[in-house]
Parts: C-alpha cells; structure tokens; sequence
C-alpha cells in the first residue's frame, strides 16, 4: 500500500509523483476541464456575443422548436446508425480473411486497405467532392457498366448528399478498424480455427461463433471510438458541401451546427454551448449502452 | 466438407471481394495524381488518363499560394505540438505508473474520461479564452489546447509498464536524481515508442481543422489544411490546382507510413492490445 508509506522516503516519492503528472493536470484542466464546465455554465445564458445574461432553461426549450436543431441531430444520427456498423462489419470480414496465411499478397492487401488512414479528413473530402461531381469518375463509371442510366445528383440531392458523406467516411475508417481487428487475432491461437475446420464447421459459423465473440472487446473499443467520432462529424460535411451543410441542411451535423451558430450567424454562445452539450450527452449515453450492451451478453 | 469446385468458387470469391477493396481504397490516390495532371474542366468531366496540364497545375497553385509560408506554417504547428505533447505526456506516462498513489490513480482515471469530451463542447470556451488573452491569428493559441492529451498519456503509461525496474534501481544506486533517471534512461531506451507515438501526434496536429479554422483568420498564418480547403470551396473551384496541393498536403504523411510503417501502426493501435 503505497499510501501508507510514511516519511521522508514516502514524501520524496510522492513529490516526485505530483511533479511528473503536473503538466499534463494543468493543461487538461485549463484546456478541457474549465471550458467544458464553462460550457455548461453558458448553456444556461442567452444573449449575442459577450452581451449575456441567465435564462434558465430557455436554450433548452428553444432545442425543442428549433426544426434545424431538430435536423442537424437527425441527420448526425442516421450517419452514426447506418456508418458504423456497416464500417464494422466490413473491418471485421476484412480482418478475417487477411488474418489467413494462405492468403496470397496478404501484406499488399492489407497496406493498400489501410492506406486511405493517411489522408487528412480534409483532402480526402475534397478528392470526393470532385469524383462525385454530376459528370464526374464515379457517375461515369456507374453509367459506363449500366448501373445507371441519368447521373447521380451526389452533391445535390438530400438523400445522395447523406450518401455521399457515408461513403467517404467508410472509405476513410474502414482499414483504420481493420487494422485494430488484425492485431487481435493474432492473438488468437490458429489452431482453434483449425479444429472447427476439420469439424466441418462453415466459414461463416467460424467467423459468427468464433472470431466475434474472442474479439468483444477490441469491437467494443472500435465502437466506442467510431461513436465519439461520427458524433463529432465536421471536417467531411464541411468540406463536401461548401460549409453549408448540404442541400436544405440534409448532410448539416450538431458540430456543424455548432459552427455556424458560433461563427458564421450572428454570435449565440449560450444556445451554440447547449447543441454542443447535447453531443456531451449523447457520447456519454451511447458510451455506456455499448459497455452495458457488452456486459449483458458477457453473462 | 467443401468440394474442389465449391472451394475454388469460394477462393475466387475471397480474392474478387479483396481485390475490390483494395481498389476502391487506392483509386482516389491514382485519381489524385492524375488529376494533378489534368484541366479542372477534365477532372469534374471525369477523366481518368493523364493530361498534360501538370505545369501549367504547379505554377497557378504557386501563384495562388504562398506555398512556403504556408508550409512553414503546417511544420511549425505540427512540429510544436508534437514535441511539447510527447514531453508532457511522457512525463505524466512515467510519473502516474512509478509513482502510484491513490490519489493519481484516481485522478488518472478522471483523466481517462476526458477522452470522450468533444471538441464542439471546447470551442466556444477556447475561442474566448483566446480572444481575452490576444492570441486570436496566432500559432500558439493552435498549439496550446492540443498539448495535453490524455490519450498520449496513456498510450506512454501502457508502454512504460514494459520499461525495465532494474533499470531504475540500478541507476538510483548510482546516485542519479529522478528527473536525471528519466532524461536520461528512460528516454533512450523507449525511443520506439516515442517514434510511434511522435508520428500519430505529428500526423494529428498536420491535419488538424477546425480548430485552426477558427483561430487562424488571416493569410499569412493559415496551414495547408486550411488552404486546400478555401481552394475546393470557391465558387468555381480550379480541381487541377486543388489536385496539387491535396498531393503536397498528403505527401509527407505518406512518406511517413511507407518508411516507418511498423511504428506508424504500433502509434495508431496505441496500446490496445
């Protein structure tokens, strides 16, 4: 019990402690701790720019009657509902295959995969802003093999628009999630799969009954990770669709929102530090019901 | 169970779904260099062969952009903030697993849970904060609220529970003090992990966004990220030009990952394992 120590030798020990973690303790409570509680304190302020006063709940009631409140959340969570299992699933079919030795040029597929992870969010939306154009690579392509007949209108069209964001990002993270999945299952001894093979177990039985389950936890990560990202959606939807969030608001995200409510209208800290906290909530909330979700099936 | 002509399907199966994947992963880089070569009028008409605008690409983007400033710019920052996150946090790392104590722990896993603080929530706060102290348009306010990151910390603690105690012991014997034993025992022998660590860092503060969108409102202090994006947003957007400078802002990351791929993916797994 290091506590218990008593002393001069104790108290070196200690001193030295607090002087090795001090740094880091005053950055994070002066850069995080204080804005994030200053936030919550300016959540229940109104008024324009620093002009501010108390309004007690009323930021709240206006998230209620505020229809691109209303769908900037909707649309952040369609991305969070249909991205990330789809990245997920796709990671983790992925990683399974790769993990096989027998796979020919395994190393190549596996850099080529993970290699859209180099990219800054920022340019590889702008690469998508310009294959997805209305006559640009990617309609081109479609209507040249015949999946299409008219050009699809990616930038343009509500729904193509929030279409569009999911792709990119999936093409982005996908190898990211890939790469945490490899690592795990090298940890898993081969022979297992091996077994259940001789067994006759099919490829998808191995991959539902054996690969998921020993790699709960890694996915629980991933999740969590993905989670607090696509909450926090901004660079792609900023970029993509020149700042504005899209086509009547359809690819608009809270922190986007935020943004624009902060920098681009005229200035409204508190309603903005209310949107922000709704993010603050909603991680929080979908943090626990994923580590809760594990636990339940753990028993 | 499988039979020869059931396995070769499903063989052929595996490969076509890879090689797919493999292929939508890497056209937009080709599609990136080729564009680099093309009018912009090519690019959105969806050209995938190369053209013959390449000089023409380099020389409008070197007039439209003081391409050296705001390249000096991006190290700059990077290059700050990453040495003054791994210092710090290699400290902390170091300090919270040998130095236990109740209290650290417990702060520590106080700390854990700033991980999952959005940056949304920060920015409002931040941006005043800036305001008040007179940093708005400067590098230093886009430093200062990216150095302490508790996610580095952990990633070093995590690595630091393999750092040799005899090591210690031997250097305490030897009479050194305890900021020496970490400058100079520690530091050496976790150079790999500072490398991984320094590359994800690096890589973080070069793409940074929206921070630096809000803080950096003048020419003459904007990073590359920043550049590329007002390029890509103007009315007509020059693609050819855009395509130049997505390559210059990807290029070093990318040299980064092929050189130093071990490390670059030993940073990104952090300590996850």
């Amino acid at each position: 019990m290091v506590h218990a120590r008593r002393g001069s030798i104790g108290r070196y020990y200690d001193i030295n402690g607090w002087l090795f973690v001090a740094p880091v303790l005053g950055l994070i409570g002066l850069f995080m701790i204080y804005p994030i509680v200053w936030s919550l304190w300016m959540s229940f302020q109104s008024g324009r720019g620093m002009m501010m006063k108390f309004a007690g709940f009323a930021n709240i009631v206006r998230l209620w009657n505020d229809p691109v409140f209303i769908k900037a959340l909707t649309n952040t969570m369609t991305y969070f509902v249909v991205q990330v299992p789809i990245m997920i699933v796709l990671a983790l079919i992925l990683a399974s295959i790769l993990n096989n030795p027998r796979i020919f040029g395994r190393g190549l597929f596996r850099t080529a995969i993970f290699l859209p992870c180099v990219t800054s969010l920022v340019a590889y939306s702008v690469l998508f802003k310009g294959m997805f154009a209305p006559d640009g690579v990617v309609n081109s392509t479609l209507a040249a093999i015949g999946v299409i007949s008219s050009p699809i209108p990616w930038l343009t069209h509500p729904f193509w628009a929030k279409v569009l964001v999911i792709i990119a990002i999936t093409w982005r993270w996908t190898g990211y999630n890939m790469i945490f999945y490899l690592a795990a299952l090298q940890n898993i001894d081969r022979s297992i799969y091996e077994v259940a093979r001789i067994d006759g177990v099919p490829a998808w039985a191995r991959f539902t009954h054996i690969t998921i389950p020993l790699l709960k936890p890694v996915i629980l990560f991933t999740t969590v990770i993905s989670t607090i990202g696509t909450l926090q959606l901004f660079d792609e939807v900023y970029n993509l669709t020149e700042g504005r969030g899209g086509p009547s608001n359809a690819t608009l995200t809270l922190s986007l929102y935020i943004y624009n409510l902060t920098f681009r209208f005229m200035p409204n800290f508190g309603y903005a530090a209310t949107v922000s906290y709704v993010i603050v909530v909603l991680v929080a909330l979908l943090a626990f019901l994923q580590f809760f979700a594990a636990r339940e099936r753990d028993k | 169970m499988t039979n020869g002509i059931g396995r070769a399907a499903g063989g052929l199966l595996t490969y076509g779904f890879l090689g797919l994947m493999a292929f939508l992963s890497v056209f937009p880089f080709f599609w990136m260099a080729l564009g680099a070569t093309n009018s912009s009028i090519d690019i959105i008409k969806g050209r995938v062969l190369p053209g013959a605008a390449l000089a023409t690409n380099v020389s409008t983007f070197f007039t439209q952009v003081n391409a050296p400033l705001v390249f000096w710019n991006s190290a700059k920052i990077a290059i700050l903030s990453t040495v003054l996150t791994l210092a710090v946090s290699s400290l902390a790392g170091y300090g919270f697993e040998i130095f236990r104590s109740r209290h650290r722990e417990r702060l520590y896993r106080a700390m854990l849970l700033t991980l999952m603080i959005p940056f949304a929530a920060l920015m409002i706060p931040l941006f005043i904060m800036m305001g008040k102290a007179g940093l708005i348009n400067t590098h230093i306010a886009v430093v200062l609220p990216t150095i302490g990151s508790a996610f580095v910390v952990f990633y070093f603690r995590q690595c630091t529970k393999a750092f040799p105690s005899e090591l210690r012991d031997a250097a305490k014997v030897d009479g050194l003090k305890e900021w020496q034993i970490f400058l100079f025992i520690y530091v050496p022998v976790m150079r790999s992990t500072y490398a991984a660590a320094f590359i994800i860092v690096f890589m973080t503060a070069w793409n940074n966004y929206l921070w630096p969108l809000i803080v950096l409102q003048s020419n003459d202090t904007k990073t590359i990220t920043l550049v590329i994006s007002s390029l890509a947003s103007a009315y007509y957007p020059d693609y050819g030009v855009v395509m130049v400078g997505t390559i210059l802002a990807t290029l070093p990351t990318l040299a980064v990952f092929f050189f130093m791929q071990r490390q670059f993916v030993q940073g990104m797994l952090g300590s996850v394992k």
